[in-house]
């Protein structure tokens, strides 16, 4: 455990600290740091405290809780293909934030979109779970969370379609993509309960997902409650993703790829895999942030998009690799 | 002391009855061995007697809350999923879930999947990962996981299917090893001559019901083998117990 563990809290640390000290301003370590902990008050610690902390903060809770719902929900469904955006969350945060956008209630009031992105994912969660019902199985949430994406996708599209003005279109465009730029601490005080509350109800499921390795059945007559599982399951990720989304956007692949990669290094329990999953989201996370500022400084490069470039190809290698084995 | 009583125990599937008023109690030191053609509904009778399935009538495990119903009960089912590539150690450690307060293994737990690994030959494979073994050895390492769970009866489903004869064999021995200890064993089979010289009792389920439930050679007449099973059988009584082979299709 802690032989993969000590590694990857090392490297959330070192990328974390990276995140701090690397940016536009071009200003040493020392100093930094200095200006962070100590603050005089002077325009570097209003950097160092406004601009690149809450940054640092945010691509850890997010990429943490990304990668912690996607382990989550392999685990539940028992394979390697799932993703925390597969029961919806994801697509009606995203219809949320568009609706704010293009209503100009984002422009109006500061927190207009993440708030209205929230009541997004909350009526997602809400139409799965009506239409999964309380007692289904597997794969009425995965059907329940594909017509939800689908039918929160169409809107989205909607929206954009009707569009009256092309600079609204543009910045809904652009949000889409997911950035943690010219993020604030009001926006880390935003979502901090939420991912709390998500991370809570997941990091409980360890003892349920082992057991449901051998299947519903083997896991239901183990002593495992399948309903009360999925349930938590299902409201932690919409927490997590919910949140995630609001502040930052939809930053795919995440939650995909990271336990993929880290489930031969855990031996494969999943209860094993969660929070070694959450510290690889978190050092994704934090990686593709430093990237965007560093590949392209000048260009505003989104985290989505890069997280998308890198992961795609990941996970290429990974199916090669399995279709090599599985001969 | 009885471990499973079943009253008037009926299962309707898809508007269908599968079985209707079955009652059935199993007590100490039995194994018992459910036989029954394909649909009979052997797999829907256990299932509903753990309380996974709808039913009417009443079962004593199903009223027991999870915890309480799995330090009882052991249930392997059919279907031998294992779905990612856990050690075989793992795997087996599931089984003591029910008894274990945190994650940590105790001394106990590992005392327990110690012995059943090797009671089921799997020592040497401990540590490797339970999905690449073959299907025989998968389905040993699932036997394992169910008896590491020490439970006063264990259910099985169709334990025996694709395991060589000689695991066969052996998996029916520790059934009647676990028989003889005072626990018991509700165990699903196809195979007749397993069935009448392990099992202590028989089940045989068919037209919606127990058609008859006794002593081996009681149950296995040639009349309900036409009758239930539509089949002729080869049949002789031997030192080592009596074998059956099943001869001609009745149509």
């Amino acid at each position: 455990m802690s032989r993969v563990m000590i590694p990857l809290g090392l490297l959330v640390a070192g990328l974390a600290m990276a995140s701090l000290l690397i940016g536009p301003a071009g200003v040493g370590a020392g100093e930094s740091l200095s200006a962070l902990i100590a603050g005089d008050g002077g325009p570097l610690t209003l950097v160092m405290r406004e601009i690149r902390l809450p940054r640092m903060i945010l691509a850890v809770m997010i990429g943490g809780s990304l990668g912690l719902a996607g382990a989550a929900m392999q685990g539940y469904l028992r394979n390697p293909l799932a993703e925390p955006g597969l029961i919806g969350v994801s697509g009606s945060a995203a219809l949320g934030a568009v609706l704010a956008l293009q209503t100009g209630l984002a422009g109006a009031f500061a927190f207009g979109l993440p708030l209205m992105a929230l009541a997004g994912a909350l009526g997602g969660v809400t139409l799965v779970m009506l239409l999964a019902g309380p007692r289904g199985g597997s794969l009425t949430l995965i059907l329940a969370g594909i017509a939800v994406s689908a039918l929160a996708g169409a809107l989205t599209s909607l929206v954009l379609n009707l569009s009256p003005n092309p600079f609204a279109a543009n910045e809904i465009v652009f949000w889409m993509m997911g950035s943690l730029a010219d993020r604030s601490m009001t926006h880390v005080w935003l979502a901090l309960p939420f991912m709390a509350v998500g991370i809570v109800l997941l990091a409980g499921l360890g003892r349920g997902l082992d057991a449901l390795t051998l299947g519903e059945d083997a896991a239901e007559a183990m002593g495992v409650r399948l309903t009360r599982l999925r349930l938590q399951l299902v409201l932690g990720t919409a927490c997590v993703v919910g949140a995630g989304t609001a502040v930052a956007g939809a930053i795919g692949f995440v939650g995909l790829v990271v336990p993929h990669i880290l489930r031969p290094l855990v031996g494969a329990r999943p209860s094993r895999l969660l929070w070694a999953s959450a510290m690889g989201g978190a050092a994704m996370v934090l990686a593709a942030d430093i990237a965007v500022r560093v590949v392209l400084p000048s260009r505003d490069l989104k985290l989505g998009v890069l997280t998308a470039l890198v992961g795609a190809p990941l996970f290429l290698h990974l199916i090669l690799k399995l279709r090599r084995e599985r001969i | 002391m009885t471990l499973l009583t079943l009253t008037d125990l009926s299962v309707s599937l898809r508007g269908r009855d599968v079985f209707r008023d079955v009652t059935l109690s199993i007590g100490e030191g039995e194994l018992v061995g459910l036989i029954g053609p394909n649909g009979a509904g052997k797999t829907t009778l256990m299932r509903a007697a753990l309380g996974l399935l709808p039913f009417t009538g009443t079962s004593s495990l199903a009223g027991l809350s999870p915890t309480e119903r799995a330090r009882q009960v052991a249930w392997m089912p059919q279907s031998r999923e294992i779905a990612w590539p856990v050690s075989v150690e793992d795997v087996v450690m599931l089984g003591r879930m029910p008894h274990q307060a945190t994650r940590r293994p105790s001394d106990a737990d590992r005392e327990r999947t110690d012995a059943v690994l090797d009671w089921m030959e799997l020592t040497d494979m401990r540590h490797r990962a339970a999905t690449r073994l073959s299907g025989g050895e998968q389905a040993r390492v699932l036997i394992a996981r169910a008896l590491a769970q020490d439970t006063p009866l264990l259910m099985a489903d169709e334990p025996v299917a694709g395991l060589d004869p000689a695991h066969q064999i052996s998996t029916m021995q520790t059934f009647a090893k676990l028989a003889e200890s005072g626990k018991s064993v509700l165990v699903s089979l196809h195979d007749l001559s397993l069935a009448a010289r392990h099992c202590t009792r028989i089940v045989m389920l068919g037209e919606g019901g127990v058609v008859a439930d006794g002593a081996p050679a009681e149950v296995l007449t040639p009349e309900r083998l036409a009758h239930v099973f539509h089949i002729t059988a080869w049949y002789r009584d031997t030192e080592d117990g009596p074998i059956y082979q099943p001869l001609e299709v009745i149509r």
